[in-house]
């Protein structure tokens, strides 16, 4: 090698490097700008003004407790207990929490020597450690306190409303009506509502105890009072889930179904026309590009909100995608074994089933597999647009903004349901085709 | 012994036909059964589905084509103006790629490092190895809208919610993706920089990243494709973007139809365009790897 060959490589080297220098510094250098501009175009300074930290701590503190109203109709002086302040929270006549004592002044024991009590006339008294003690006159449609002018910023008073926040619980006051907030961990009346006649009975009572309700034996009862839940609408919600996956499944495999011939028809292998070839290529691109969304938004006019929309929706845009696939699976099939079976002077239908999809059912059905775990994904938002399954009841209980605990118990529900058919698809994965490694 | 083998062949030809034709009675029993299950499967949830649907699939089947043929037939009254609209929601496209484009690229920043903090031989910590799995097993399985709906109830609508929801569920994916390409990787390039003293970092940049940056780039390009439509989905629930401004569009009914089209054209055209220009720079990443 001469010295001139020697000068134009170590050139050439050096060229290299400063170029991969370039690459090295630029792509990082690129993406930071970008970010920047993002930070910018996102408007992420201002976020912090948008940003509601109330709501967060709400949604923070709901989802893993639960509150109990004490409420004073002050029209008619009739006072009523319920969970989460629903209707169907509610505890029957006669009865009520053993935080609350009294008769005629009902004393609520908030905890930690909070207490606030429910007095004739609509006066209250709420006693708090180390403040002193609040007195307040409800009359009307005002509120007359013995706060003083300087206030805790833990109390908001005017003279229509009162509303005081401690950690032991929060009380509101208004001339209607006046109403305190206990709050508990856990998750109440998950099992059974107060007008079951289960509710507060230990397991093993249910299970090895005396007949509870004379109508029905313990376990059937039981089961059937937890089915029917009317606060956590175990029923609504098993059927809600069982709704997505069906939209998965009759999507992704409908898709399948559809997919094949049609994978047939764009293979280069075994479709001689041109013309048929590109129009099922441009078919399944199309359809493909469309996106679910707009299928969606397209099949929900027709045939209104559901599971079927929703299954339909996915199986035009997974058709697109498994026909792609497909035909690109058809046409990387080995020419041999279908010779072989064409030489014991097969038929070309016989050809095809013994030569060919043999072949090509592990590619298929591990992708098939595949879409199927991801469509339940997939199912669960277009449920969200559609109206049908676990996405629709998410979407309602997150948009009333109130029982974020349901929203908790959806999130926890849709996880394990997702990491269930990831495992079940894998599983079926190994049955079917064996496994990789 | 010539006659023992003779007479005890046909003997022996006549078992193994009936072996194996019971063999394959039984297994086209269960292929049938099998079949004949999914087949069940099927109708049985085409049925359910179609009762649980508000309106039914065989009255709803003929009224496919009103919509489409509503907004296309009011969008070619209008058509002097689709350009006009085009560019009036060009900025929400911008926004919805750019939502894409940010949560994958922190996606796979975060998909990176959980899966070679989850990958045998290369973990910094190899006791944490199935924490980081589980960690990305979860961030893969929630579904992008869970997070969104609930950051937008917190930070408000926009596309930050969409961007964070987006970004936890890829990098989730890819870390599960990166993974099964970095359990492959050879050894031998880390070992060597282990010798010369190199720290774990200087070990993943110059001993892994090298062998598996073509596949992790060509598998970011593929979630970019699914990430697109997924910001343009959650767009519709109120995280910013394209698909916010269809349903407003949408909301709205008859007389802005041609604003939905516009956006449906804008839409369809920008995922054919990544479609294409992904798939081209994927094949060439993973043809160069063959070679």
């Amino acid at each position: 090698m001469t010295t001139i060959d020697l000068d134009a490589t170590k050139f050439d080297a050096e060229k290299l490097f400063q170029r991969k220098r370039l690459i090295g510094f630029g792509i990082p250098a690129v993406i930071a700008v970008y970010f920047v501009y993002i930070f910018f175009a996102f408007d992420l300074p201002g976020l912090a003004g948008r940003a509601n930290m109330e709501n967060a701590v709400t949604l923070a503190s709901d989802s893993w407790s639960h509150k109990v109203h004490v409420t004073r109709d002050n029209r008619s002086g009739e006072i009523t207990y319920a969970v989460e302040g629903e209707r169907k929270g509610r505890y029957p006549d006669g009865q009520r929490p053993d935080w609350v004592t009294g008769d005629d002044a009902i004393i609520i024991d908030l905890g930690r020597e909070h207490i606030v009590r429910y007095l004739p006339d609509n006066r209250t008294e709420i006693e708090i450690p180390g403040f002193q003690l609040i007195e307040v006159q409800a009359e009307g449609r005002t509120v007359t306190t013995n706060l003083p002018d300087d206030l805790p910023d833990w109390i908001s008073a005017s003279d229509r409303r009162v509303g005081i926040t401690t950690p032991e619980g929060r009380i509101t006051l208004t001339g209607a009506r006046t109403e305190v907030f206990n709050y508990f961990p856990g998750w109440e009346l998950f099992w059974f509502t107060l007008d079951s006649p289960y509710y507060g009975q230990s397991l093993a009572t249910i299970l090895f105890g005396d007949q509870i309700d004379p109508a029905r034996s313990n376990i059937t009862g039981a089961v059937s009072d937890w089915w029917n839940n009317a606060m956590w609408r175990h029923k609504d919600v098993a059927w809600a889930i069982g709704e997505t996956i069906l939209m998965a499944f009759l999507g992704t495999m409908g898709a399948a179904i559809i997919a094949l011939p049609l994978g047939f028809l764009a293979a280069k292998r075994f479709s001689p026309f041109m013309l048929v070839r590109a129009a099922t290529r441009r078919l399944f691109d199309f359809v493909r590009g469309v996106d679910a969304l707009i299928w969606t938004v397209v099949l929900a006019r027709a045939f209104g909100p559901g599971p079927l929309t929703g299954a339909l929706a996915i199986l035009i845009t997974d058709t697109g995608t498994f026909g792609k696939i497909f035909s690109e699976a058809l046409e990387n099939v080995d020419q041999k074994q279908i010779e072989g079976v064409a030489s014991t002077g097969a038929k070309p239908l016989q050809r095809y089933r013994f030569g060919v999809i043999p072949q090509i059912v592990p590619v298929l059905l591990a992708q098939i597999l595949y879409f199927l775990e991801s469509n339940t994904r997939s199912a669960t938002i277009i449920g969200a647009i559609t109206g049908g399954g676990i996405g629709l009841m998410l979407t309602q209980a997150i948009q009333t903004q109130k029982d974020w605990e349901e929203v908790a118990y959806y999130i926890v529900l849709i996880i394990a349901m997702v990491m269930f058919m990831d495992w079940f698809s894998g599983w079926l994965r190994g049955k079917l085709i064996g496994r990789k490694d | 012994m010539a006659d023992i083998s003779l007479s005890g062949a046909p003997h022996q030809v006549d078992g193994i036909q009936a072996s194996y034709m019971a063999q394959v009675q039984r297994r086209r029993l269960y292929g049938g059964l099998t079949l004949l299950i999914f087949v069940v499967l099927m109708v049985s949830g085409f049925n359910v589905a179609d009762d649980r649907n508000a309106g039914g699939f065989w009255e709803g089947l003929h009224q496919i084509g009103d919509y489409p043929a509503d907004v296309l037939s009011e969008a070619w009254e209008k058509r002097a103006d689709l350009p006009a609209l085009i560019a009036k929601y060009f900025p929400a496209l911008v926004e919805t790629i750019n939502i894409a484009a940010v949560s994958t690229l922190i996606g796979a920043i975060g998909g990176l490092f959980l899966s070679l903090l989850g990958t045998r031989g290369l973990a910094k910590w190899p006791l944490l190895i199935p924490l980081f799995r589980r960690i990305s097993d979860i961030m893969r399985a929630v579904p992008e809208i869970v997070i969104a709906l609930v950051l937008i109830f917190v930070l408000g609508g926009g596309p930050v919610p969409a961007m964070i929801a987006i970004a936890i569920h890829t990098a989730g994916a890819l870390a599960k993706m990166f993974s099964e390409v970095s359990e492959n990787t050879d050894l031998k390039a880390v070992e060597g920089l282990a010798s010369t003293g190199a720290t774990w970092s200087q070990r993943m940049l110059l001993g892994v990243l090298p062998q598996v940056a073509p596949n992790y780039v060509s598998y970011t390009l593929l979630r970019f494709e699914i990430n697109i439509r997924a910001s343009a989905i959650l767009g519709f629930v109120g995280a910013g973007g394209l698909g916010y401004e269809l349903r407003n569009s949408m909301a709205w009914g008859p007389g802005r139809f041609d604003e939905a089209a516009a956006i449906f054209i804008l839409l369809f055209g920008t995922i054919v365009f990544f479609d294409q220009v992904s798939s081209r720079y994927r094949n060439r990443l993973t043809e160069g790897q063959g070679q």
